[in-house]
């Protein structure tokens, strides 16, 4: 079976900086993949160079095994839905117009159908008429969600997708990307919470100045050295009710 | 509100407008004498209506829906609602080719000072052109847009400084202030070309527009031919503000302004934006270049003073607002 996403031996420069040496990443259908790391490790560097966002100065990278660099920007829009770390919006559009931002190939009426079904989909449903500046953060963050699933896309690609919200939204966030990815989609996120990764990812990918240093399975990629060696951390994943969880203190 | 609703109610408050800007003006007619102007074009009444006013009008409102549209483009583009023509530093470039078009003495050939102005518009927008597509952070943009105008506006002041006459000094000033005194009818065809082109040009960026509410990165991966767009709406703007220069010289705060007294009503979409900003500009230059003719003074208002008169201030509350709605 092809990947949905495959990125591999990507370097890439920002300034002098090298922020990707070599690094490789596969993401296939029915998966979620955590791309975890320190602040600066190049986690949003890496996403954002397999979407042809950074130029990368070696590797490739594959969306559903076609080269990146050969796709128009209509055919990425296709296999890829991207929600930046970013999420400032900067008019007051109601969120059903938002959300419906996520299928240009859809004349205006049907994808504002496709957004009210995706703003219902991630409880959102009573914002539909709403303008994204007069929401909380939270809801702002599901319309932005919901724009994501509007794509269609077989991989959908989250950097930091729930950064400031309150622990009640972020399970939700990670409980909707897990059905997305139960429906047969590949979903790849970036994410600073260990135990939420561990709990959520089928896979984790550790990056460390440029580099994945680890990849598999939760509890082998965040293994205590991996903890101790790049997050500095002297602890372990422990198995609870709930799911796993971090214990540890900075070294 | 509808679109198209609201744009009928934006021609009909414009269609009242141009109705009170063509019978009111500095020489007053009698009611017999309207009938008549309505008669025999070729009366005296029909000669101060249909060759003086009329094309005077007809030249605000083409300005004003120029730089209404460019300015709701702009705001658009760079996701900012204190962004207007001036910003890109597109009419500071322009008014120095009319400036350099009158120094030279070029002012009695017929067209060059509106040429020099077109000319510096696209000078000026080409080269902002050039650098949005490199520069993909819309705050790069603003800061390029405010070293051209910082460069246009020094060397406008060269010109004033190697001015050769006092005389070229004074027709230099009054271009730079802005009019559409004195205009008749193949004033306004000449504008109406690159306005009309400008204009289809910004409309084919409308769903650009909209997509960059979601910023940069979303918008260059929503599926949209982003660069393109971009280029579209910066070609446009710059060619709408040029030949609105072209044609009444520097007229500030219309592209900042009409954009707002529209906006609410399509509920902040830049998309449908466009439309209604161009007929708020129309609406306000016609009544702006109302006022500028029927307040008593000695010497006529110069147009571009009107609107900067109200402007001003209209950009101070702007700028307040958007600044509280920014810290939270």
């Amino acid at each position: 079976m092809t990947a949905a996403w495959t990125i591999s031996g990507a370097k890439a420069r920002q300034g002098d900086k090298l922020v990707l040496d070599a690094a490789s990443l596969v993401a296939c259908a029915g998966e979620v993949v955590g791309v975890v790391g320190p602040n600066g490790a190049g986690k949003t560097s890496l996403l954002r160079a397999g979407l042809g966002l950074l130029p990368m100065t070696e590797g490739e990278a594959l969306l559903s095994g076609k080269r990146l660099d050969e796709l128009s920007a209509a055919e990425r829009a296709t296999l890829v839905g991207y929600l930046p770390q970013d999420r400032r919006v900067a008019w007051n559009l109601p969120a059903e117009m938002v959300a419906s931002l996520g299928a240009v190939d859809l004349p205006e009426a049907q994808a504002l159908v496709v957004a009210r079904e995706r703003l219902a989909r991630v409880g959102a449903a009573d914002l539909a008429k709403r303008g994204v500046l007069d929401m909380s953060g939270g809801e702002r963050a599901r319309v932005l969600l919901a724009r994501l699933l509007t794509t269609r896309a077989p991989l959908l690609v989250a950097d930091e997708p729930i950064a400031g919200l309150d622990p009640d939204a972020q399970l939700l966030t990670l409980e909707l990307l897990r059905a997305e990815a139960a429906s047969g989609v590949a979903v790849v996120v970036t994410l600073h919470d260990l135990s939420l990764a561990a709990r959520y990812c089928d896979r984790v990918a550790v990056i460390d100045v440029g580099r994945v240093v680890a990849e598999g399975a939760p509890s082998m990629a965040l293994s205590p050295e991996i903890l101790a060696r790049v997050f500095r951390l002297d602890g372990a994943l422990i198995e609870t009710p709930a799911g796993p969880v971090l214990a540890a203190r900075r070294i | 509100m509808s679109l198209l609703r609201l744009c009928l109610i934006m021609l009909g408050l414009l269609a009242l407008a141009v109705v009170f800007a063509v019978t009111l003006g500095e020489t007053p007619l009698a009611l017999s004498q309207y009938a008549q102007a309505l008669t025999h074009p070729a009366s005296p009444p029909g000669e101060v209506l249909w060759t003086i006013r009329a094309p005077r009008v007809a030249m605000a409102a083409l300005v004003g829906a120029a730089l209404g549209l460019a300015g709701a483009t702009m705001q658009g583009l760079l996701r900012n609602p204190l962004a207007d023509p001036g910003v890109l530093g597109v009419s500071a470039v322009s008014g120095l080719g009319a400036a350099l078009a009158i120094a030279c003495g070029l002012a009695a050939v017929p067209g060059a000072i509106e040429l020099a102005a077109l000319a510096g518009a696209l000078l000026a927008g080409g080269a902002v052109v050039a650098i949005a597509v490199r520069l993909r952070e819309p705050e790069a943009l603003i800061l390029f847009g405010v070293a051209i105008s910082a460069f246009g506006g020094a060397l406008t002041a060269l010109v004033f400084n190697l001015a050769p006459s006092p005389v070229a000094i004074a027709e230099i000033l009054a271009w730079l202030m802005g009019s559409v005194e004195n205009r008749d009818w193949t004033d306004s065809l000449r504008a109406i070309v690159p306005m009309a082109g400008g204009a289809v040009l910004c409309l084919k960026a409308g769903q650009g527009l909209r997509m960059l509410t979601l910023g940069e990165e979303a918008a260059k991966m929503s599926g949209l031919p982003m660069a393109r767009l971009r280029a579209y709406a910066v070609a446009g703007a710059a060619l709408l503000t040029g030949a609105a220069v072209a044609g009444a010289g520097v007229i500030g705060f219309v592209g900042l302004a009409a954009p707002h007294m529209v906006r609410a009503l399509v509920k902040d979409d830049p998309r449908r934006t466009l439309w209604p900003s161009a007929l708020a500009g129309a609406l306000l230059l016609v009544l702006a270049d109302l006022a500028a003719r029927l307040v008593p003074t000695d010497q006529e208002l110069k147009l571009g003073v009107v609107t900067a008169l109200f402007g001003a201030p209209a950009f101070a509350l702007l700028a307040w607002r958007a600044a509280r709605s920014w810290r939270s």
